[in-house]
């Protein structure tokens, strides 16, 4: 144990004031602390690894550990990401964003970043609440669910942030929870080892804003429900229709091997630049079919 | 053989309907004389949203001199390949200013001084590829223009198309050009005639 | 004339915007992200072709401007020299993201070939109805430079210029054209690399552990290390200190706020970019920007055949507002006509400028034509 705290003492940032701005209870903490264990055991190098957050609570993780970290607008961590990889597809692109910005003001974001498989690992902190502004309530908050902007109970459904991922193409999709620690640790490396776009939901209490008000008494309480109802995919699918009730499956969804685009890209690159190959233009329209191309253009593409 | 002119502010205006090639002929028309005759030139062009069936124009300002205003305030050469356009610019030629149209779109002219030519029939017919009307234009202008070299627009036709397209649009230019050349005297075409417009007033801006 | 010279380069009968294009490759760029828009989108289209065929160029389309903003945003953090292009609806989603550029001093170039507004508006015809935007579009107090240009040849200069002070001063750039400029062709001869003042990022000398992001400097712009060269550090959009890290105490912040301001203030002179036409005798003085400065020039030809002493001020940067070139020209004017493609939002700079000096006439037009020179000569002569 001892070792560990070492460690993760080895990756934050020393020249910032802590404490840090999570609440005692929160799952928060374990995820940094799975991050920096994944990255260790990849063996990355500080310098390669760069951190891109959005904005709520997950986002502050980024100002604590000591690798290259941007705080970006919220909702658009995906988007600093991309243009991050492409720019230098060297670098380890992390993106850790929270229900808020990956699911509703970044929604399109996230589509697109699995539909176009870019080179970037997203960590999305499902903790089915925005946190930092008070409790109000997410895409992610469960049917019936008191908040504060749902004083009524939740009418609306929450989306499955798996299903939709896989749904968009990502290249890999896992679920893991704060509570189920190892596997989180194991999820999160493959995540940041494989290629293309791959996202980790991961299950993460928020016992002030949303556990409180939802019947969960204490913050133990909360990983208790998390415990309970957390359960490996293979046993979940096993399970009768009827016995699943809350539960929810962890482990991996997705796992395929397409190229990422920053690797496709940079192929397409080195064959157009290619020694000795032809220098040609690019197709020209014909004179006759320039306008038409420049017509359809002229359609509004909004 | 054309030699190269003072020219202050000559001004061309190209319409028609979208679809028909206006802006590409406008901007052969207008590269050819920037970079081949070594004029000032200015291309501007208007259309509407629309991808097809819309109004479509170019401007073109040519002159010795550097062009300040880009656009067209008093046309020097109206080409009309639609009725509307033919309605909606005549009143903007200068007194003296020519007016060519597609006699075979265009029924109806505002003047009886005109220029016309079957263009759309004429490629129709002999080229069976409709779409090459706009470079049979482009023929018929550079036999027209008084400071336009055919070798210099053929150049320019060639620089703006892929190789595989030059036989078509060399032989939609030659097209243009001669029929043109049966048809109009440019040293007419371009001599103020006193009482040419039999009363009707032109609106100068 | 320098045709000698001119023998070497290449000349090109190009749009407006492509001749953005040439200018950014010049100037360095090697990142374009975007969405399509009209009458913008040429320049994405030339830039899908052109990145990547060079050795190091990028090419994104982003779903959307939002993106668009945050992948450039991305790009120059990790060293690139990164722009993107758009029109008015475009140009609104960007704000957002913009504001974020302007807090964490990302160098960048914004092109915004301004239609007809508001909203989808008349997406082909010209209008400057994002002048005041373009200075004051995303929210809070900030410092931006905004430039434009007026013809094909200046689409390229100002681009180029448009990159030398992004990096120069760590700040987005906006170039504001209109739909005539940038769907105008003209001959333009392209300078050869050499021949050009490029302005590159001015990096760390210091080691990684004495290096501090946000520290203030001599001209208060701090050296910018691209991500992964080993200057780990923290960027955030949050109201930060000189390490970066987030602070609400009012000396930090204070400290940090002032700075944006102060590294763009003081280098006026350096940014403040106009022509004068036919001022030295004016008694009559035109405002003008953008294509409207092409009518205006015509406007000065005409009213001087007709004996008036009329004189042009070009404004190839907005903002910060050339002030001292229009008080030279308040001073010696009976009147200032500003015409514009809007209802009077450079005018509004001018009067808070001269409206004690001078007395101004305003010449507005916003059915998504062009002012004519006749209209701006008549504003001339009229009074």
């Amino acid at each position: 144990m001892a070792d560990i705290t070492e460690l993760i003492h080895d990756y934050l940032r020393h020249n910032k004031k802590f404490p840090h701005v999570f609440c005692a209870g929160c799952g928060h903490g374990i995820v940094l602390g799975a991050l920096i264990r994944s990255i260790h055991a990849l063996g990355l190098s500080k310098d390669e690894v760069c951190i891109v957050a959005g904005i709520g609570c997950s986002g502050r993780i980024a100002a604590y550990v000591d690798f290259n970290t941007v705080h970006t607008t919220h909702g658009r961590a995906l988007t600093f990401a991309t243009g991050i990889k492409m720019a230098n597809p060297k670098l380890k692109v992390i993106t850790i964003m929270g229900d808020g910005d990956a699911m509703s003001i970044g929604g399109n974001h996230l589509i697109h970043a699995a539909r176009r498989n870019i080179g970037v690992t997203a960590l999305v902190l499902n903790n089915n609440i925005y946190g930092m502004t008070g409790g109000q309530c997410s895409a992610t908050t469960p049917q019936g669910a008191t908040t504060q902007t749902t004083p009524f109970g939740q009418m609306e459904k929450a989306f499955d942030i798996v299903t939709l991922a896989a749904a968009a193409g990502a290249n890999g999709v896992y679920r893991g929870s704060t509570f189920h620690v190892n596997m989180l640790d194991r999820l999160v490396a493959t995540a940041i080892e494989r290629p293309g776009f791959n996202l980790v939901e991961i299950i993460t209490p928020c016992h002030t804003q949303y556990g409180r008000k939802n019947k969960y008494k204490s913050a133990v309480d909360m990983f208790k429900w998390i415990k309970k109802n957390c359960v490996p995919k293979e046993k979940f699918d096993a399970l009768p229709e009827a016995d699943r009730g809350e539960k929810m499956p962890i482990g991996t969804f997705v796992e395929k091997d397409h190229k990422g685009l920053e690797q496709l890209y940079g192929e397409l690159q080195a064959r157009l630049n290619r020694p000795g190959r032809p220098v040609a233009e690019p197709e020209q329209p014909s004179a006759q079919h320039a306008e038409e191309s420049r017509n359809i253009m002229n359609k509004e593409p909004k | 053989m054309k030699t190269a002119q003072e020219l202050n502010r000559f001004e061309i205006r190209l319409s028609g309907t979208g679809g028909q090639g206006i802006i590409t002929l406008g901007r052969i028309l207008g590269g050819g004389l920037a970079l081949g005759m070594g004029y000032h030139v200015t291309q501007t062009q208007s259309y509407g949203p629309e991808a097809r069936g819309g109004a479509s124009r170019s401007d073109l300002v040519v002159s010795s001199r550097r062009i300040s205003y880009p656009k067209t305030e008093s046309i020097d050469l109206l080409v009309a390949l639609s009725q509307e356009a033919c309605y909606a610019y005549y009143r903007f030629i200068k007194p003296g200013g020519v007016l060519l149209v597609d006699s075979g779109l265009v029924r109806q002219t505002p003047s009886n001084v005109f220029l016309g030519l079957p263009f759309t029939d004429l490629t129709v017919r002999k080229l069976k590829v409709p779409q090459a009307m706009n470079v049979v234009v482009l023929g018929a202008l550079t036999w027209l223009l008084p400071f336009a070299e055919a070798r210099v627009m053929k150049q320019a036709l060639r620089d703006s198309l892929p190789p595989k397209l030059h036989e078509l649009n060399l032989k939609a230019f030659q097209l243009g050009y001669s029929e043109a050349r049966k048809a109009f005297d440019p040293h007419e075409a371009w001599t103020p005639k006193p009482d040419d417009d039999d009363g009707d007033e032109r609106i100068v801006l | 004339m320098a045709q000698k010279k001119s023998k070497q380069r290449k000349a090109v009968f190009a749009l407006g915007n492509e001749a953005v294009v040439e200018g950014a490759l010049l100037a360095g760029c090697s990142f374009y992200a975007g969405y399509p828009i009209t009458p913008s989108s040429e320049i994405m289209e030339v830039m899908a072709a052109r990145l990547p065929r060079s050795e190091d160029g990028v090419f994104i389309q982003m779903e959307d401007e939002i993106a668009s903003m945050g992948a450039i945003i991305g790009a120059s953090l990790a060293g690139r020299k990164a722009m993107t292009a758009t029109s008015g609806p475009g140009f609104s989603l960007m704000q957002e993201n913009l504001g974020f550029a302007c807090m964490t001093e990302v160098p960048l170039v914004v092109v915004n070939v301004m239609r007809g507004g508001p909203s989808t508006g008349l997406p082909t015809s010209p209008a400057q109805g994002d002048v005041q935007q373009a200075r004051w579009g995303t929210h809070g107090d900030h410092p931006v430079i905004v430039l434009s240009a007026s013809d094909v040849r200046e689409c390229l200069e100002m681009t180029i210029t448009a990159f030398n002070f992004a990096e120069k001063y760590r700040t987005p750039v906006i170039l504001l054209l209109d739909e005539i400029t940038a769907h105008t062709r003209e001959k333009i001869e392209l300078p050869e690399p050499g021949e050009l003042e490029i302005v590159g990022r001015s990096y760390p000398t210091v080691p990684p552990e004495w290096y501090k992001p946000y520290e203030d400097t001599m001209r208060g712009v701090s050296p910018m290390p691209p991500i992964g060269s080993g200057y780990r550090h923290h960027v955030t959009g949050l109201t930060h200190d000189v390490l970066g890290f987030p602070t609400q105490r009012p000396d930090e912040v204070k400290a940090i706020m002032e700075r944006l301001f102060r590294k763009i203030d003081q280098f006026y002179p350096d940014i403040m970019l106009v022509e004068e036409y036919m001022t030295e005798d004016a008694d009559i003085g035109v405002v003008a920007y953008g294509s409207v400065a092409r009518s205006a020039e015509l406007a000065i030809d005409m009213a001087r055949e007709q004996g008036y002493k009329a004189g042009l001020i070009k404004l190839k940067t907005l903002f910060p507002f050339p002030k001292p070139f229009v008080n030279r020209l308040a001073a010696r004017c009976s009147r200032i006509v500003v015409p514009e493609m809007n209802m009077g939002q450079m005018s509004r700079e001018v009067k808070r400028v001269a409206a004690r000096t001078t007395s101004i006439r305003t010449v507005n037009r916003i059915d998504g034509q062009i002012i004519t020179p006749t209209q701006i000569c008549k504003a001339i002569t009229q009074g």
